[in-house]
């Protein structure tokens, strides 16, 4: 059994469906930590003792966030700068984060057709993520590929009942596999 | 007298008005009637440890009037008048007036000459200011309507004393000059050139305060020391008592108007506290005296006149201003409130009868009777009003909380309840209001709930600590009530209150410290808000930001710094009973916060590694 802790950052959750839903969907387990970072941190500033303490205590490290001009919000990127500190998760010494995996839960407003080479944006998901994958890199974590819900506008109830479903059994797909 | 002889006067007296003024103002007299019965235990007539010397006492302590009169006009600020003048002169002068001339007209009847009774209107148409305003105080109700309406009267009437004073030698039969200012200059002057001298010196005394005292002063208090200071006050006082004794007028006259030139020079607090503790003592010394003067036997052998004369004055009194309050549209439980505090007589009335005596106003047997009067309906003034409070007041107060509302609030059913709408429950109404947060307000100040109605607030008035009122106000159906009220102990009876009740309800509660913090901790609760701590904070890392601080590297130090508090707080709370315990945690806390922030700020060596560069050549 992996330990999750899941990363919510989200400025209005109160305006995103396809978040609460998201969050809706997530079990109650005990191996399952939900941390609200825009609940706990209004003013940005941020525990970077605490947050570390967290990370230490789970092996799989879920990111919840939508995604905000190709990247995340302020907030998550905030969170990444202080409390990845150097010689803790990177650089001399920093090994504590070693073998955790990094793995981020993504809603976009933009359908998967515009999320392409040929589509509106011109480039894929992965492209824009290179970052969070070379942040994981970096901190010796093991990075996994995005859960995606794509096309957020669109989507109609039924959509979102299938999504919520996919969310939950990916989930509990981490909570199972075997760490190590 | 000698020496010991003196000392041994002054150790009786201020013996007695040690152990009486204490007592009466426990059982709520006052410590005007402190002193007067004080006055009467010691005096001729009781247990006669002062004798015929109590006359001249009387002339000594006069001066504290002189004093008290110079204290009144320091408070005369013109922009305070300004802003009270509807009042001041509507309901003030009225008053004045009209029971002037309920008492003249009552007097005339009873075969008094129409100077005499003239005289007596003056003089009972005055109320207690001493009375009135400590009253006033200890309720708590100087800013409600009541509150504001009294002040304006008693205000008239402490500028009436001036003309007043100057009209009585007028009212003398006798063409005799006050034996009490010994040889007058002018007491060959007949009544008219009398009154143009005075004149003539008040305006000279006004002139002097304009443009002499303020340079005077302000050069004493660059070179001399403090108590050359109070000296100099204190010859200011004495000197002008002096000159206006010269010209055969009252010396408080003079000093009051000194006081009211002077209540806009920058000394005017100085001053204050310089003079406070002589008119004071002086002040009770004059009602010692009055007391000790008094002619007992005179009273005992007239107790039905007395008793008549005395609801006679307090009835008529309270009736002027009742109908005064009504023309003036105040509410109906204030007015009756207004009209029993201020149907007593002032303690001028004793200067005026002393002063009227000299003169030949009124025979020397009436005047001790009046002056029985007045010291007992003084003293009936806090028995009327708490027998009023305990019975009427409370229920008209429940059936009209207030300004528009008729009779009682209707049910209320929002989430929130704010009780206490001053400075700080204000800003959390606003501040709720404007998200769309139905609330509702409970405040016990009248004047602010009108003034709140005319902003488009609903304001409920009256007193949060009474659980049927918060009942009324839909207590029930409240998820969270907001304590804002101004005194700790009447939060903690609200709180408790509500606890007890409905205990599901979420209590959040503005306290002034940390200890206080800690008691309503105690209590229960856990939403506690220190009323200074943000506000104090901002403006400390407002002052980083003027220091070069950066604005976000302050924001987080103003967020690393109240989060830490927070801790500490819950940390010292265990140990707060444990002194040493509790400092050396405090220090501890303290250094530790000192390390974060030098962290946080990047001031630490260690910190300047740049790691990235150095992987990056790896």
């Amino acid at each position: 059994m992996a330990k999750i802790l899941i990363l919510l950052a989200h400025p209005f959750l109160e305006r995103s469906k396809a978040n609460q839903i998201l969050l809706d969907s997530i079990p109650n387990a005990e191996d399952i930590t939900l941390r609200d970072l825009y609940e706990l941190y209004p003013n940005f500033t941020i525990n970077v003792k605490l947050e570390q303490s967290f990370l230490l205590e789970h092996d799989v490290i879920l990111f919840q966030h939508p995604l905000y001009w190709y990247s995340c919000p302020p907030l998550l990127k905030q969170w990444i700068d202080f409390v990845l500190e150097d010689g803790w998760a990177y650089g001399k010494n920093g090994n504590s984060l070693r073998g955790k995996k990094w793995v981020q839960a993504i809603t976009t407003g933009g359908s998967r057709e515009a999320y392409q080479k040929e589509g509106f944006h011109g480039y894929t998901i992965d492209e824009f993520l290179l970052p969070f994958k070379r942040t994981a890199e970096l901190c010796k974590m093991d990075y996994q590929n995005p859960f995606l819900v794509q096309g957020t506008f669109h989507l109609k109830e039924e959509d979102f009942q299938r999504e919520s479903i996919r969310y939950k059994k990916f989930i509990l797909n981490m909570l199972e596999a075997n760490h190590g | 007298m000698g020496e010991v002889q003196f000392f041994l006067q002054a150790m009786i007296y201020l013996t007695s008005a040690i152990i009486m003024v204490p007592i009466a103002n426990r059982l709520g007299l006052g410590s005007v009637l402190g002193y007067l019965i004080a006055g009467i235990v010691i005096g001729p007539f009781v247990f006669g440890f002062v004798g015929s010397e109590g006359k001249d006492l009387l002339h000594f302590a006069e001066f504290g009037v002189v004093m008290m009169l110079f204290a009144i006009g320091l408070e005369l600020e013109l922009s305070l008048l300004w802003r009270l003048k509807f009042w001041l002169l509507g309901l003030g002068g009225l008053q004045l007036v009209l029971t002037t001339f309920v008492v003249f007209t009552c007097s005339i009847l009873f075969q008094f000459s129409w100077k005499s009774s003239f005289a007596l209107g003056l003089i009972l148409s005055l109320s207690s200011t001493a009375i009135v305003l400590q009253t006033l105080k200890e309720k708590g109700l100087m800013k409600s309507i009541s509150g504001q309406a009294s002040f304006s009267i008693l205000l008239f009437q402490d500028m009436a004393v001036i003309p007043i004073l100057a009209i009585f030698p007028m009212l003398s039969d006798r063409e005799i000059s006050t034996s009490e200012h010994g040889h007058s200059l002018v007491d060959h002057l007949p009544g008219y050139q009398k009154t143009l001298v005075v004149l003539g010196v008040v305006i000279g005394i006004i002139f002097i305060g304009r443009y002499l005292l303020s340079p005077l002063f302000r050069l004493i208090a660059k070179s001399g020391s403090r108590e050359i200071f109070t000296g100099a006050s204190l010859l200011l006082v004495i000197a002008i008592s002096v000159l206006m004794g010269s010209v055969g007028v009252s010396a408080a006259l003079g000093t009051f108007l000194a006081g009211v030139v002077l209540a806009s020079s920058e000394f005017r607090h100085e001053l204050e506290s310089n003079i406070e503790p002589f008119k004071g003592l002086l002040l009770g010394l004059f009602f010692l005296s009055v007391g000790a003067s008094m002619d007992i036997p005179v009273v005992l052998e007239h107790p039905s006149k007395i008793v008549g004369i005395v609801f006679g004055i307090i009835f008529a009194k309270a009736i002027v201003l009742l109908l005064l309050g009504f023309l003036f549209k105040i509410p109906l439980d204030q007015n009756l409130y207004m009209a029993l505090a201020l149907s007593q007589v002032g303690e001028f009335s004793f200067v005026l009868f002393g002063y009227s005596e000299g003169l030949g106003v009124f025979e020397k047997e009436t005047i001790v009777i009046l002056v029985a009067c007045v010291a007992l309906s003084m003293a009936l003034t806090p028995i009327l009003l708490l027998l009023y409070e305990k019975t009427i007041f409370t229920r008209l107060q429940s059936k009209a909380p207030q300004s528009e509302t008729n009779g009682k609030i209707e049910k209320e059913e929002n989430p929130v309840i704010i009780c206490g709408f001053g400075r700080f429950g204000n800003m959390v109404g606003r501040f709720l209001r404007s998200n769309g947060v139905g609330i509702t307000i409970l405040d016990y100040d009248a004047d602010r709930v009108e003034m709140l109605g005319r902003f488009g607030f609903k304001v409920f008035f009256g007193d949060a600590t009474r659980l049927e009122l918060l009942e009324s106000a839909g207590l029930e159906h409240a998820k969270i009530l907001v304590a804002a009220l101004d005194h700790p102990e009447r939060q903690q009876e609200l709180i408790r209150n509500v606890k007890h009740h409905y205990p599901g309800i979420q209590i959040l509660a503005r306290v002034g410290d940390r200890e206080e913090a800690y008691e309503f901790k105690e209590m229960g609760l856990s939403y506690i808000y220190r009323e200074t701590r943000e506000t104090a904070v901002t403006l400390a890392s407002d002052v980083l930001k003027l220091l070069g601080t950066r604005s976000y590297a302050a924001e987080r130090a103003k967020n690393l710094f109240l989060a830490h508090d927070d801790e500490t707080f819950q940390e010292l709370f265990s140990l707060r009973k444990d002194r040493v315990q509790y400092i050396s945690l405090a220090k501890q806390r303290n250094l530790e916060l000192e390390r974060l922030m030098f962290v946080d700020l990047g001031k630490e060596e260690e910190l300047s590694r740049d790691s990235w560069s150095e992987m990056e050549r790896m």
